[in-house]
């Protein structure tokens, strides 16, 4: 066990840690919410934590495709953000945006050896933002209709869409609160966490 | 020559701002003849409608909402039953200029480009320039259909229907007392109220603590902090009942004497405020802000004896087993810890146990008196669920969602029952079956969140302390006299048999 903490973090690995950390995000994010019914989410341990994942075939193989994606473009330092759009099926109006600002320091393509920082120190920080994911319960408006959701990924202007991804609009909301959360770092990526809610109208 | 005569007569006929000649009167011209100068000689002419702002130019409309067209609410001044334009307000003129000017953006100058940037990242958050927004096509199905949103459920539940199958003793859904608890602290972290052996009741009310008396009915101020900004964060009895164990907010741990009304120790060793206190004979354990747990040994004067370091946030919820073998502690890190009485072969505190399916903090924390190694912990707002461990095993035997914020959970001495405490937004306490986990009871009372709970001495009663600044005594555990005799019987019997021995 001593090597792995002395590993240090790669390019590869890091991209790795930060896709594996929007995975269960988002999964964490759409159980607090209730996009989905609670008895479709299993529990798991990761981090430290017991986080909640999805049981749902499809929606686990929709979320798959789009974190393998991202680990992709993570490792290529061309994406920069990601953000999970929580809409009122009824009538289309974003209710909720949790925005996941990602900075990339490209100078980590170079091939300089691995950072010095230990998983433990990065785990502690993606468990206390997990953690501020589902306290946000405590303050987020209600979410009254059934809802779904949306990932939207921005990436540098000159990438090659791949293919069955489509280009889209923002999506924003029209009159709204944020909250930033707290942010973690490997020392090659840096991923800050914002959540934007729709201000409630005068009752 | 011909050709502008035909232009000059075609912009003449588009203009259409003078009557058109020779025509057929319009219907409201012969409405209005009919009419005569009957109903308002206004009526007339078509109205001005307001509001004539619009045009086809590319000026951004101050309305978004608005279509900015040309329909208008229609007059009902008589004389007009539809809406009919004015064309010689319009400015034709203009909208055909900018209709067939060319778009030529190569005019732009760099500072209107570097502004027009400045506006688009404004809008769009971002550099439309510089990123695209993907989407992955194929969006797995919605929840299907019929699915309410839990959440929804949770906060627009109604009182849940008595169970159909009789209760077994009669539960009053009145407490037996209200107490006036002026300025306690609306903070669900805290630890306000205890019930000593010795049946005082010690409440912490901002800075002050005030001990009842259940039996006369009298109330004592114990003390009040000197300084006016510190306040009491935890109060905890000695199991004799005749020393109080009190937290504050500066981070220190006093020992009371109530006897004498005086304080005896000041035990100084965290940095933050005392959450929470529990006792272990002589051993007297405290629960900081910063997560860290001192045991003090009372009788000495280096009362710190050890640290336990398990919480990486508040630790709100604390308590040594009854047989004093386990310490357990909860959170505001979501975080479960059993704690050993006695240091593990490195020198340090290890828990046994670290339980972490919680999603929200635990301040609830119980064991059970007629089972060994059984523990109940309640999570807050985010997480809503009553939990039982087994210990030893690390096994979750029962996991109950109560619908609401869980601040505590007692264990009845006299029925194999529980009781919890909640929040939003019934604020009630429910009586749950062990092990079957079923409800037997719901008090309802409270008119804000409940903070804490405590039990009498005798096991009767429970006293709930909440955010409404009363506490309320519930008899709800109240022993049938039938059983009471037997249980006093067997107590008495096993007391006599020792005192023929001694002889």
């Amino acid at each position: 066990q001593l090597s792995r903490e002395h590993q240090g973090i790669t390019l590869r690995g890091s991209a790795e840690l930060v896709a594996e950390f929007f995975s269960y995000g988002i999964n964490s994010i759409l159980y607090q919410r209730g996009i989905y019914p609670p008895e479709t989410f299993t529990r798991v341990q990761k981090y430290g934590l017991t986080l909640l994942v999805t049981t749902d075939p499809k929606l686990a193989n929709y979320l798959n495709n789009v974190t393998e994606q991202m680990k992709e473009w993570l490792y290529k330092c061309i994406v920069q953000r990601l953000v999970v759009v929580i809409s009122s099926i009824e009538s289309s109006e974003v209710l909720e945006r949790w925005q996941f600002d990602i900075e990339c320091d490209k100078t980590a393509k170079d091939d300089n050896g691995p950072r010095e920082k230990s998983q433990k120190a990065i785990q502690d920080e993606i468990r206390s933002v997990i953690r501020q994911i589902t306290a946000t319960v405590t303050f987020l408006p209600l979410l009254e209709s059934a809802c779904a959701f949306d990932l939207l990924i921005y990436t540098d202007k000159d990438l090659v869409v791949p293919e069955k991804w489509e280009e889209s609009r923002p999506q924003f909301i029209a009159n709204s609160e944020e909250v930033r959360l707290r942010s973690f770092t490997t020392t090659i990526h840096k991923v800050n966490t914002s959540v934007a809610y729709k201000k409630d109208s005068v009752p | 020559m011909a050709q502008f005569l035909f232009e000059a007569d075609l912009h003449g006929l588009l203009k259409l701002d003078t009557p058109i000649p020779n025509a057929p009167p319009a219907r409201w011209q012969r409405k209005a003849k009919e009419s005569g100068p009957g109903p308002s000689p206004v009526g007339v002419s078509p109205m001005k409608p307001a509001n004539r702002s619009h045009s086809s130019s590319k000026t951004p409309s101050k309305t978004p909402g608005k279509s900015g067209s040309k329909i208008q609410s229609t007059p009902t001044k008589a004389g007009g039953d539809r809406y009919i334009p004015n064309r010689s307000t319009m400015q034709m003129e203009m909208a055909n200029f900018l209709l067939t000017k060319e778009n030529d953006p190569a005019e732009e100058s760099p500072t209107k480009k570097e502004q027009q940037k400045a506006w688009a990242v404004n809008l769009n958050g971002f550099d439309v320039e510089e990123a695209k927004i993907l989407r992955l096509s194929g969006k797995p199905q919605n929840a299907p259909e019929g699915y309410q949103n839990n959440l929804k459920v949770l906060y627009s539940q109604k009182m849940t229907p008595g169970s159909s199958r009789k209760n077994s003793r009669y539960i009053p859904s009145m407490p037996d007392r209200i107490l006036d608890a002026p300025e306690i602290r609306n903070d669900y972290y805290l630890n306000l109220i205890d019930w000593s052996s010795q049946n005082f009741l010690a409440v912490a009310l901002d800075n002050s603590v005030y001990l009842w008396n259940h039996a006369s009915g009298e109330i004592i101020q114990l003390l009040q902090m000197e300084h006016p900004d510190v306040y009491i964060s935890s109060v905890s009895w000695i199991k004799e009942g005749n020393y109080l164990a009190v937290g504050t907010s500066s981070a220190e741990v006093q020992l009371w004497d109530i006897q004498q009304q005086k304080r005896l120790r000041n035990m100084t060793s965290h940095c933050a405020r005392v959450g929470a206190l529990s006792w272990n004979s002589y051993i007297l354990s405290s629960g900081a802000r910063t997560g860290h747990i001192h045991h003090h040994d009372v009788r000495v004067a280096e009362h710190h004896v050890a640290t336990l370091a398990g919480h990486t946030q508040e630790v709100c919820g604390l308590k040594w087993s009854l047989d004093g073998r386990y310490l357990a502690s909860g959170g505001n890190d979501n975080l479960v810890n059993v704690w050993p009485c006695t240091q593990g072969g490195g020198g340090d505190f290890v828990p046994v146990q670290t339980f972490t399916q919680h999603q929200g903090a635990v301040k609830a924390v119980a064991w059970c008196p007629w089972q060994m190694n059984v523990l109940a912990t309640g999570g807050g707002t985010s997480d809503r669920h009553i939990r039982i461990w087994n210990v030893c095993s690390g096994a979750c035997l029962s996991t109950v969602d109560a619908h609401s914020q869980v601040c505590s959970i007692l264990w009845s001495t006299n029925y194999k029952e529980f009781i919890s405490g909640h929040g939003f937004a019934q604020n009630q306490l429910v009586l749950w079956k062990y092990p079957t986990m079923t409800k037997v009871a719901e008090l309802q009372g409270h008119t804000a969140r409940i903070l804490n709970l405590t039990m009498s001495p005798d096991g009767t009663t429970v006293a709930s302390a909440a955010a409404d600044e009363t506490l309320r005594l519930w008899r709800c555990f109240e022993m049938d006299p039938i059983k009471k005799k037997e249980k006093e019987k067997a107590n008495n019997s096993k007391s006599s048999i020792i005192h023929q021995s001694i002889r």
